[in-house]
């Protein structure tokens, strides 16, 4: 493990507080919009701390949804968890592709990172290393518990005051979720080969969710257009030294 | 729920925790195997975020309703100038005018 020297602890106190402050808002609508969803928890025999609970120790959304819905079914205990582990298998691509960006990390710091690697701490990584800027733990733990802490207390109010939201429909609250991802798309049009991507990755997976069924689709679809990304000629950008971009 | 019960159940949420761990540490452990990273290998792991997320988009888009749809594709328009809270902004208002307005 390397010594973090004092000058640059101090430079990784800033980045931190940085981490954690930036695009706030964002990413407060995203954890208030899930908190709500946990509602449904207590409907299905989770007591306010099986709720939390569940949070703190998988911390994965869409699976916890998936789960709590099982569990309330009856369904076989192994069927549950392979069920998320499903829903959860598009962070192996995740963990694949953020390697390149945290090897410098200890061991400690890499199982933090990894079990904090949500769908926008994943984005948020990409980008920051697409931007040339570095990956340090501090900023990487600083984002993370952004996300993190805010999701567990979420989980609280939303499993206490569950009941008190009606239809999340009439609220409006059942749009955001995909407009969301969709922003995060977005963030990658730069990217080689983005449109083609996106284009069979969707096709891809709306065929999967009529053919196979959720959850699979995720998996399915995103497989067809890394497998395009993979066959498409490569750009030059490879044997060029990768330059230092600012995008605002 | 009764002891047993809750116990199972505590049981069952460990589990699906281990195996969502093992997801997030999984690709890491395959990719760290390798000496170096082929070019091609490369291009496909500069795909995944946009390949993943848009699987996550596209069903929600055709399964969601047509006031979904709509609100969508204004926010898809407001995001190719616009954050990504202008496109929440934006789409919420959309489906909510639809929903509490028109219908």
């Amino acid at each position: 493990m390397a010594v973090v020297a004092p000058e640059s602890f101090l430079h990784d106190k800033r980045r931190f507080l940085a981490g954690r402050t930036w695009r706030f808002s964002r990413h407060g609508v995203r954890v208030a919009l899930r908190g709500t969803v946990h509602a449904l928890a207590v409907d299905n025999g989770f007591s306010v701390f099986d709720a939390v609970f569940m949070s703190a120790t998988v911390y994965a959304g869409a699976s916890q949804m998936v789960g709590i819905e099982l569990f309330g079914h009856n369904v076989q205990p192994w069927l549950i968890v392979l069920s998320v582990f499903a829903v959860n298998f598009r962070h192996i691509l995740y963990s694949a592709s953020i390697a390149r960006h945290i090897r410098h990390f200890s061991g400690l710091q890499k199982f933090f990172a990894f079990f904090l690697l949500v769908d926008p701490q994943y984005a948020e990584t990409e980008k920051r290393a697409e931007r040339g800027e570095p990956v340090t733990f501090a900023w990487y733990l600083g984002f993370g518990l952004i996300i993190y802490l805010p999701w567990q207390l979420m989980t609280l109010l939303g499993a206490i005051f569950g009941q008190m939201i009606g239809d999340p429909k009439a609220i409006g609250l059942d749009v955001l979720l995909p407009i969301y991802f969709m922003g995060l798309v977005l963030g990658f049009r730069k990217r080689d080969n983005w449109l083609p991507v996106v284009a069979v990755s969707s096709l891809a997976s709306i065929a999967a969710m009529h053919f196979v069924g959720s959850p699979w689709h995720v998996s399915i679809g995103a497989i067809a257009g890394i497998l395009l990304a993979a066959c498409l000629p490569l750009s030059k950008r490879h044997e060029e030294p990768v330059t230092l971009e600012h995008e605002v | 729920m009764d002891n047993a019960e809750h116990m199972h159940l505590i049981y069952v949420i460990l589990a699906a925790a281990v195996a969502t761990f093992l997801t997030r540490i999984g690709g890491y452990v395959m990719i760290t195997q390798m000496k170096r990273i082929p070019p091609r290998m490369e291009a496909a792991l500069n795909a995944v975020p946009a390949a993943v997320l848009s699987t996550l988009v596209a069903p929600a888009f055709l399964s969601g309703g047509w006031d979904v749809a709509v609100a969508m594709l204004v926010a898809l328009a407001v995001g190719l100038r616009f954050s990504s809270l202008w496109m929440l902004l934006a789409g919420w208002l959309v489906v909510m005018a639809i929903r509490h307005l028109l219908v």
